[in-house]
């Protein structure tokens, strides 16, 4: 908030960010999900959703209020109170990761010290909700994918995190903001070409997109951990991984693409927002291209190509940053 | 001719009903069965998304399917309609197309992928054998089951051995129509184009 403006109460200041932050996660994945549509059918040479509004772009909004719509079934071998919470449980903790994104250098919430563990930390509570989803649903297919998600989850946080740890032995800080700040000159991408292909591409099997979505695989698993979820309830799973998408984007742009780095607009201190989510939604545009183009890999190749190449290069990468860094 | 047989066939109970209704001509439900409280606009608003988001299940029973596949395809592409969302599981689906023929093995299992999916839902029978038994109806037949709405509701039936991807195409608007009220429920962007 600007120092111009007096700052309104805390407890006023804290109902109008949760507002605004709900407000984003709706219309993130709102947009999103439009356009992967829109996307997967132009991919397939098809027009994609058309009738629902100007080429479509009220789909979304009627899917929604039809899930809304729809009973919510509660299987009755399912443990009840934990098959409630489980949704609700995946899509509070995106809400909170919210807090410390810098979308430019003073729309940000809260400009945490230790920002980046912050949000890594939260995204990573994600796992949890599905384990629990997929287990008290009772269902074997859910079981299977509630256990491959953690096995997955668990491999690929290792090179997400040594990747993300190069670019902190360069900055010496986990504050997001200053890590903008260190980017004025020149992107980190530019200087670790190999800890940004790490993360995008482990980022990509953090948020269970294809080829690495094995916890939902329709042709193995019916759907995964939420085959039992309807309505609603199904749909904060949507919420969830799309919001997470956003996450995964946006420490990418804060870490390797500058921030909010760009060209000089009125009132940079806002308005480079603009930047910041046209990064992020480029990242966005081709996590959805490789989803539409890539066959899904098999459970073994996921984690052989994690534990034998991602790590050990990951590693290296490391290594040879903490050398060049103490030089 | 031998005497005729009980069938033992495990039907869903609204099966007849449903058939009794088609019938009777009401294609509404019975104004016993309406909600407590009632909200015209609001229901109206819900029928208009519901018609324009209609999620098929994952399921293809014979060679229908591949015309139901087809439709999904680039040159038919249901998803202009918002249909193109095919769940894998029932209790995400509201659309139930049986594609194909159903045998008396099948038919448990359809009837409890009917009965998991989560209201409101709708079924579409695809083609002759879904529709009678098709070219297997006959009295020599003991192992087909003639009609899926002896064991499930149908709302729309499309006919063909096996139809057209249009066909289904039409089905499915015609089920827009049922939901909605109106054929196409959402104002079009892209008026109807006219043949020369």
């Amino acid at each position: 908030m600007g120092t111009t403006i007096p700052l309104p109460p805390g407890l006023l200041r804290m109902v109008f960010t949760a507002v605004v932050v709900i407000a984003l996660v709706f219309l993130n994945s709102l947009i999103l999900g439009y356009v992967e549509r829109k996307l997967a059918g132009r991919f397939q040479l098809r027009p994609g959703p058309m009738e629902v509004g100007p080429h479509g772009i009220l789909q979304l909004m009627a899917d929604a209020v039809k899930l809304l719509g729809k009973q919510f079934i509660i299987p009755q071998a399912a443990n009840s109170p934990l098959f409630r919470l489980a949704p609700l449980l995946a899509f509070v903790p995106v809400g909170a990761a919210f807090i410390v994104v810098p979308l430019s250098q003073k729309l940000q919430v809260r400009d945490l010290d230790v920002g980046l563990i912050f949000i890594v930390a939260v995204m990573a509570l994600n796992m949890v909700a599905t384990l629990i989803a997929g287990w008290v649903s009772n269902n074997k297919y859910s079981l299977f994918g509630a256990v491959r998600s953690v096995a997955q989850s668990v491999a690929y946080e290792i090179p997400l995190l040594l990747s993300l740890v190069a670019v902190v032995l360069m900055t010496h800080t986990f504050n997001m903001q200053e890590i903008v700040l260190s980017q004025d000159h020149i992107w980190h991408v530019v200087q670790q070409p190999v800890a940004f292909l790490i993360y995008f591409i482990a980022g990509m099997a953090e948020t269970h997109r294809a080829p690495f979505d094995l916890p939902e695989a329709e042709s193995e698993l019916t759907a995964g951990f939420h085959t039992e979820f309807s309505g609603i309830r199904f749909s904060f799973f949507f919420l969830a991984e799309y919001t997470n998408m956003f996450f995964v984007g946006s420490i990418a742009v804060v870490l390797f693409l500058g921030g909010w780095h760009g060209p000089q607009l009125p009132f940079m201190d806002y308005s480079a927002a603009v930047w910041f989510l046209l990064k992020v939604y480029s990242l966005l545009l081709i996590m959805i291209w490789v989803r539409w183009t890539f066959p899904r890999v098999r459970f073994d190749q996921l984690l052989n190509f994690c534990w034998k190449y991602l790590t050990p290069i990951a590693l290296v990468n490391l290594l040879v940053t903490a050398v060049v860094v103490k030089l | 001719m031998e005497e005729k047989r009980p069938s033992r066939l495990r039907t869903h109970s609204y099966a007849e009903l449903a058939k009794q209704r088609e019938r009777a001509g009401i294609y509404h439900a019975d104004p016993t069965e309406q909600p407590l409280m009632q909200l015209e606009l609001v229901d109206k608003f819900f029928n208009l998304c519901r018609a324009n988001s209609l999620w098929p299940l994952t399921f293809g029973l014979a060679c229908c399917a591949i015309e139901m596949m087809a439709l999904g395809m680039a040159r038919f592409d249901m998803a202009r309609y918002g249909a193109e969302v095919f769940r894998p599981s029932p209790r995400q689906c509201d659309l139930l197309i049986v594609a194909g023929t159903v045998n008396r093995k099948m038919a448990p299992a359809v009837i409890t992928l009917y009965e998991q999916m989560a209201a409101p839902k709708w079924v579409i029978a695809m083609g002759n054998c879904a529709i009678s038994g098709g070219p297997f109806a006959g009295e020599e037949n003991y192992v087909v089951v003639e009609g899926v709405d002896k064991l499930i509701p149908v709302d729309v039936y499309v006919p063909g051995c096996p139809p057209r991807p249009e066909g289904l195409l039409e089905g499915i608007l015609k089920l827009q129509e049922k939901i909605a009220g109106s054929r196409y429920p959402f104002p079009q962007y892209n008026p109807p184009r006219k043949d020369k």
